[in-house]
């Protein structure tokens, strides 16, 4: 990079003092003077981007205006890392700041979303609303919202998902353990379909359902129908998520099982399995929590109602997701209202799942962790970088 | 490997015992337990397979009474004597989406995977996986109703200036100026949604790149960014791919939040910005049990157009992911 051509010393002279190599630069640094550039840069960006944004060709939108203000701060940063750094320090730089925001993109957009329902939902939100359903409703009362509630879509939810859960679950952890403990011909074949399926379009499960056994009367619209269109789409997830948790069971216990006389299927049964336990279990719930807000299969299986009906196997059911989407474009607020009622109690369902899901699968997830080989953080984190005035192109035609 | 030993035969004082028989064929009940396993493992195969079977049978009519025109038709006139209907709309809303989405949600969702394999500190990194796999977990419906009642009246402003000061781009040209409900919207929520599952996928690959190599570019004096593109990038590419391949998978199929957001009208434009268009997915939400016998197997065609694209798709996306997990696509 830099280069220093020195002349030969005069003739006779003293001995010149010894050039002092320059400093190293450690292109991870970050003190006061990095942090106080990265905020002058994104306020004079900001700067910049109002004169030309609101004052110049008088636009609006805060959307556009965050965009083009990100946009010039990365750019600013840049030129100022590039000139008070170099050029190496300054790409690294950019790339930090972008990969940051990234990341706080998704968890910030994740946080609005379940804050913004929730702040949309909480002020309305009344217990009777889990006690009633839809079938007192009056547009015209005074105290609309207090007459109606979305108990029978709780109730068809659950139903529902109970149901694909029960058939879905043997199934999943049947092809997981013929995945990881069985094996054979058609693994890879069985391994690839069941990830490809997991992407299998909501709305096409529920299609399939609807053709193959409602169309021909052999099913009427029920909660048995939805379920079994929600079992679709949980056996590739709950299969998937299980066969991760059945391989880091280690082998060792299959051995002493097997080499104790076992047969195969006692060491899957009382052996791999209570072994996996809580991580099956962590599968399930994650499975469940997917498939508790699907809306699209149930449109032609369960169809949705308006009244409370406890039985799974004949005539339609409402389910939550179904109440969001049939109030959700109405014209009535108080339909809206319930819409977002509904939408609040699902996502505290899946919320719960979830939650329930992380807090059982803490153990095995930290133990499978270290287990495994890392991203090697542990040597290069203290690891201090050298000069960059190296002859090799790192960066460049690597491969 | 179940191995029985037969030791029926062996005298209790025998001064020379016969030979140990060692039996090393399966027991009846492991073959019991085999077959139901790979039955069950077969079984989603015969799924798959059923749900294609049966998505052409039931659509078929619709094939007969358009012929080869249902692809470049569109509308849903089923009804009456002289039907009209087709998938070329929807199947051109779907695919629009779709780039639209991974436009938005690729660069999120790679940079986001960095973070999370390389930058995050190691005591906060489990608990930000959590969060992206609970972004996945949110139901579809309420992405959607976000996206209806608070990203699009806050989007349509930069709709709106996109379309003034880029217009010279066509696809950011408005004609018929209302820009809700546009493509670029429901794409724009879908990319959003698509985020979590190429993140977590791209994580994945990205945390297996070897530390030799990462340590081998850090000692060289690579600044981090130069390791990532270096080291961890190449060899997690084909994951990458793969991922992203995912999401587009789930992009075309995205149903209900784009329902909510596009209703439904069938308009192929290359104006982005503008109202209108549809998408397969939608369009069946929307329409199914409507429409007579033509309209179910227009639309049940239509799903099956969705399921074939989006089969191959995942198929070869989850090749792709399956190799590059396993380590067999890393070469050095």
């Amino acid at each position: 990079m830099s280069t220093t051509t020195l002349s030969p010393p005069p003739l006779g002279a003293a001995p010149v003092t010894p050039i002092r190599p320059p400093s190293p630069v450690r292109p991870r640094d970050f003190g006061m003077k990095d942090a106080a550039l990265l905020a002058l840069s994104a306020l004079s960006a900001l700067a910049l981007v109002w004169v030309v944004f609101y004052q110049l060709t008088l636009l609006s939108g805060a959307f556009g205006f965050l965009v083009c203000w990100y946009a010039v701060f990365l750019a600013m940063y840049w030129l100022a890392s590039a000139q008070m750094v170099d050029r190496m320090a300054a790409s690294d730089r950019v790339v930090t700041v972008a990969v940051v925001t990234g990341a706080a993109v998704v968890i910030g957009l994740l946080l609005f979303v379940v804050l913004w329902v929730s702040f949309k939902a909480v002020p309305h939100f009344s217990w009777h609303l889990l006690t009633k359903d839809q079938k007192f409703f009056q547009i015209l009362g005074p105290h609309a919202l207090s007459s109606v509630g979305v108990a029978h879509a709780v109730v068809g939810t659950l139903e529902q998902v109970g149901m694909a859960a029960l058939i879905g679950v043997p199934v999943a952890v049947a092809t997981a353990v013929f995945l990881n403990e069985v094996g054979g011909r058609g693994t890879r074949l069985v391994r690839t379909v069941v990830t490809a399926m997991s992407g299998t379009p909501s709305v096409i499960a529920g299609v399939f359902i609807y053709s193959i056994l409602i169309i021909n009367h052999v099913l009427g619209y029920s909660g048995f129908a939805a379920a079994l269109a929600l079992f679709v789409l949980l056996l590739p997830l709950v299969t998937r998520t299980t066969e991760e948790v059945l391989r880091v069971v280690p082998s060792g216990l299959r051995e002493a099982s097997l080499a104790l006389g076992a047969s195969e299927w006692r060491t899957v049964w009382s052996v791999v399995l209570p072994t996996a336990r809580s991580g099956v279990i962590t599968a399930v719930l994650l499975g469940v929590a997917r498939a508790a807000g699907e809306t699209a299969p149930l449109l032609f299986t369960a169809f949705g109602s308006q009244v409370m009906n406890y039985n799974v196997f004949s005539h339609p059911q409402g389910a939550l997701p179904l109440v969001v989407w049939s109030n959700v474009r109405q014209a009535e607020p108080v339909l809206v209202t319930l819409a977002f009622e509904a939408a609040f109690v699902l996502l505290v369902i899946v919320l719960v799942l979830f939650v329930a899901a992380r807090v059982l699968g803490r153990t095995r997830t930290r133990g499978r962790r270290r287990g495994r080989t890392g991203n090697g953080r542990l040597f290069h984190r203290n690891a201090q970088p050298v000069p960059i005035d190296l002859p090799i192109d790192i960066g460049g035609n690597y491969r | 490997m179940a191995i029985a030993t037969d030791t029926a035969g062996l005298p209790p004082s025998s001064p020379t015992p016969s030979p140990i028989v060692v039996r090393n064929d399966r027991r009846t009940d492991d073959k019991v337990f085999r077959g139901t396993v790979r039955a069950a493992g077969l079984g989603s195969l015969v799924l798959l397979f059923f749900i294609g079977l049966f998505l052409v049978l039931r659509g078929l009519p619709a094939l007969h009474i358009m012929g080869w025109r249902f692809f470049t038709t569109s509308g849903y006139q089923t009804l009456g004597a002289h039907p009209s209907f087709g998938v070329e709309a929807s199947l051109y809303g779907s695919v629009v989406v779709a780039l639209v989405a991974l436009a938005v949600g690729v660069p999120i969702a790679i940079t986001t995977a960095l973070f999370l394999s390389e930058y995050a500190p190691p005591w906060s990194r489990r608990t930000l996986i959590a969060l992206v796999d609970l972004a996945a977990a949110v139901p579809s419906v309420i992405y959607g109703l976000w996206g209806f009642f608070e990203l699009q009246p806050n989007i349509v402003g930069f709709s709106s200036w996109m379309s003034h000061h880029l217009a010279f781009i066509p696809i950011f040209k408005v004609v018929s100026p209302p820009v809700t409900a546009s493509l670029f919207i429901a794409g724009l929520v879908v990319g959003i949604m698509i985020v979590p599952i190429i993140a977590s996928v791209s994580r994945e690959v990205f945390s297996l790149a070897p530390p030799g190599e990462r340590e081998g570019a850090l000692a060289l004096g690579a600044t981090r960014f130069q390791m990532i593109r270096s080291v961890v990038l190449p060899f997690g590419r084909g994951g990458m791919i793969g991922a992203i391949m995912l999401g587009l998978g789930r992009a075309l199929g995205e149903t209900i939040a784009v329902a909510i957001i596009l209703g439904e009208t069938f308009a192929i434009s290359p104006h982005i910005l503008q109202h209108g268009g549809t998408t397969i997915a939608s369009l069946i939400a929307i329409h199914f049990p409507s429409g007579g016998p033509h309209g179910i197997a227009d639309l049940l065609m239509c799903g099956f157009v969705l399921f074939l694209l989006t089969m191959v798709i995942n198929l070869a996306a989850s090749a792709i992911v399956n190799r590059s997990r396993s380590g067999a696509g890393v070469e050095l």
